[in-house]
């Protein structure tokens, strides 16, 4: 029992906002330990096509707050088309249809009533490719914050510090905010990418292959990165790399497109040790073992 | 008998075929660029050759500062000043004009319009660029004369503003489909950045793409301006051609471009008039050489700074 809530940080908050609720220690308390929690996701039956092109179906998932969630799958499998749900960026693409209840702490944020643009300053990005924005490493980290209307030097300033020691850059970068955010290295730029997400206080951070770009110190890096994260926002990584997967995330999603005919559905979710060792479906260990795709 | 050359010779063989057909390749790419180099210089040479005698009857410093342009009087007068603020005074308001509806424009194909909308607009910009610039001077004529006359309460609607005007307009299509090609340029990850940082269409188009495509645009506006500055047909028709020192936009000027285009037909040949269009012409060739030189160092230092 113990070891399970351990492993699952999600649950552990929960349980532990729980047993202060229990004790009926005073409001405030209890408002912090809810706060505590935000970001987590809960998806029923959803479903999303391009045009005609069914490409996924029915997937339902429980994504708990603060801990790493992976999503593995063969290529074409809609992984990324699956995360960009969760922040509305299929909007950005036109004629993407999506169709079931997709929730951020019980709200609904498919409907009218969630401004995509709101949620987005809630639910960050990181892409596959690093995407500094042409301006100095300070402007891009100040880019978020700014547009939420932060303007005093000394509160972006401190933003700023505070992004890039989250993204475990602020040590190669202090002396030289002033850069062109391009004349970083490859894994400079994505850890920037990372801090410049986290400069808007997102409760989850959606990783598209963050690291399938860049070297193995690279990599090791944004590895070490997340781990520190996981433990104040909610990350759902997509990646190929199942060591990756097996070292980073708490909780593991195998979906499967069984071909080209059928759209992808969710094989199967679960704790990461368990999806890893000793997985329900057979096609959760052929996939994991190598097998296939 | 012949034996058959071997795998390793047949391959050598066909390296040297291909190396040979890329020295010819390059060979005619060099001198391409070579010839680019000399048309230029051939082109000032010639100007200047033919300027030859202005320079000594009439002194470059004198026709460059002088404000008087009475080329038929005894002794000529050759002031060129007039017509060089007369193509200033257009060709400022033809830029004041072709920037911001050209990059409003731009921006609105690229980034605010749907698939058929763009198509559709594209096709109206080739045709705007299509369109003689004498088609445009009688528009003109027709329209935008009798409009500055009434709305400034003039005498005559044939001035510097109502050239700009049309002038702005015509160089239009330069500046929106090479701003838009820039603004095409900017990698979709941008923009997609951006959005995910909770940016709406407008913020993530003002604050990330137009300054990403910032050289691009740069560059449609010095075409657009040069376009601007070396348009004889349709100033000729609208600006009324007094050579005269102009104050404001709202007076009738002579440009550069149309004095060389009315007086050529009357002069002398190899006399002093004709030299000294040829000492015009001269200087708008060094003012349009000048412009373009200082957008490429511009150009080339955002792009330095730029390069990924
Ligand atoms: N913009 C789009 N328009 C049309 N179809 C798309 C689009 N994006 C993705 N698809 C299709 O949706 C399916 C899922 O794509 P998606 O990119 O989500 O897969 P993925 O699991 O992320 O793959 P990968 O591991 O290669 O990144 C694929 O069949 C793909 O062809
Ligand atoms: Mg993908």
């Amino acid at each position: 029992m113990n070891a399970l809530l351990l492993e699952r940080d999600g649950t552990l908050a929960y349980t532990a906002g729980a047993v202060v609720a229990d004790d009926a220690v005073d409001v405030a308390t209890r408002e912090d330990a809810t706060a505590a929690v935000r970001g987590t996701f809960s998806l029923s039956g959803v479903s999303v096509a391009y045009g005609r092109d069914r490409v996924i179906e029915g997937v339902g998932m429980e994504i708990p707050a603060r801990s790493v969630t992976a999503l593995i799958g063969p290529s074409g499998c809609g992984k990324s088309t699956l995360l960009r749900c969760l922040n509305r960026m299929n909007d950005e693409i036109g004629n993407v249809h999506v169709d079931g209840r997709i929730t951020l702490d019980g709200a609904d944020i498919m409907g009218k009533a969630m401004d995509p643009v709101e949620l987005r300053m809630r639910v960050g990005q990181v892409f596959q490719r690093p995407n500094p924005f042409p301006m100095s490493i300070y402007d891009n980290i100040a880019y978020g914050p700014r547009t939420q209307g932060i303007r005093r030097k000394s509160e972006l300033d401190l933003l700023v510090e505070e992004s890039l020691r989250g993204a475990a850059l602020w040590d190669e970068v202090k002396k030289s905010l002033k850069k062109h955010a391009f004349e970083l290295s490859g894994g400079q730029q994505q850890r920037l990418c990372i801090a410049r997400a986290l400069a808007t206080k997102p409760e989850v951070i959606l990783m598209d292959e963050p690291a399938s770009a860049l070297d193995p110190i690279s990599t090791q890096q944004i590895e070490d990165t997340i781990a520190e994260l996981k433990d104040s926002v909610t990350i759902v990584i997509v990646t190929h790399n199942m060591q990756q997967a097996a070292r980073i995330s708490n909780q593991t999603a195998f979906m499967l497109r069984e071909s080209l005919e059928e759209p992808a559905h969710l094989v199967e979710m679960g704790d990461t040790k368990k999806m890893f060792t000793n997985p329900d479906d057979s096609r959760t260990e052929s996939y994991i073992t190598g097998r296939f795709g | 008998m012949r034996t058959p050359p071997s795998d390793g010779a047949r391959r050598l063989g066909r390296t040297t075929t291909r190396r040979a057909a890329e020295a010819v390749v390059r060979a005619i790419i060099h001198v391409c660029g070579w010839l680019a180099i000399v048309i230029l210089a051939a082109i000032a040479i010639f100007l200047a050759w033919n300027s030859v005698r202005a320079f000594g009857e009439a002194g470059l410093g004198t026709m460059l500062s002088g404000t008087a342009w009475y080329p038929t009087s005894d002794p000529g007068k050759f002031g060129m000043l007039p017509l060089i603020l007369g193509s200033l005074f257009v060709t400022g308001v033809a830029l004041a004009v072709s920037v911001p509806v050209g990059v409003a424009a731009a921006v609105f194909i690229s980034e605010f319009s749907g698939p058929g909308v763009k198509d559709v607009m594209k096709s109206i910009i080739e045709f705007m660029a299509a369109v003689p610039s004498v088609v445009y001077g009688l528009i003109g004529v027709a329209v935008v004369i009798p409009l500055v006359k009434d709305v400034f309460a003039l005498n005559s609607g044939m001035t510097a503003l109502t050239g700009g005007i049309v002038l702005g307009v015509m160089s239009l299509p330069t500046v929106i489909s090479i701003s838009e090609d820039a603004l095409h340029a900017v990698p979709f990850d941008l923009r997609q950045g951006s959005a995910a940082l909770g940016n709406t269409r407008w913020q993530t188009t003002f604050k990330v793409t137009v300054p990403a495509a910032g050289s691009g645009i740069f560059a449609a506006v010095m075409l657009g301006l040069g376009r601007a500055i070396g348009e004889t047909m349709a100033v000729l028709m609208l600006t009324g051609n007094a050579a005269v020192m102009p104050t404001t936009v709202l007076e009738s000027v002579r440009t550069m471009t149309g004095t060389i285009a009315a007086e050529m037909g009357e002069v002398v040949q190899g006399g002093l008039h004709y030299s000294v269009l040829f000492a015009v012409g001269l200087v708008l060739f060094a003012i349009t050489f000048t412009i373009n030189l200082a957008a490429d160092l511009v150009l080339e230092r955002q792009r330095k700074r730029w390069r990924r």
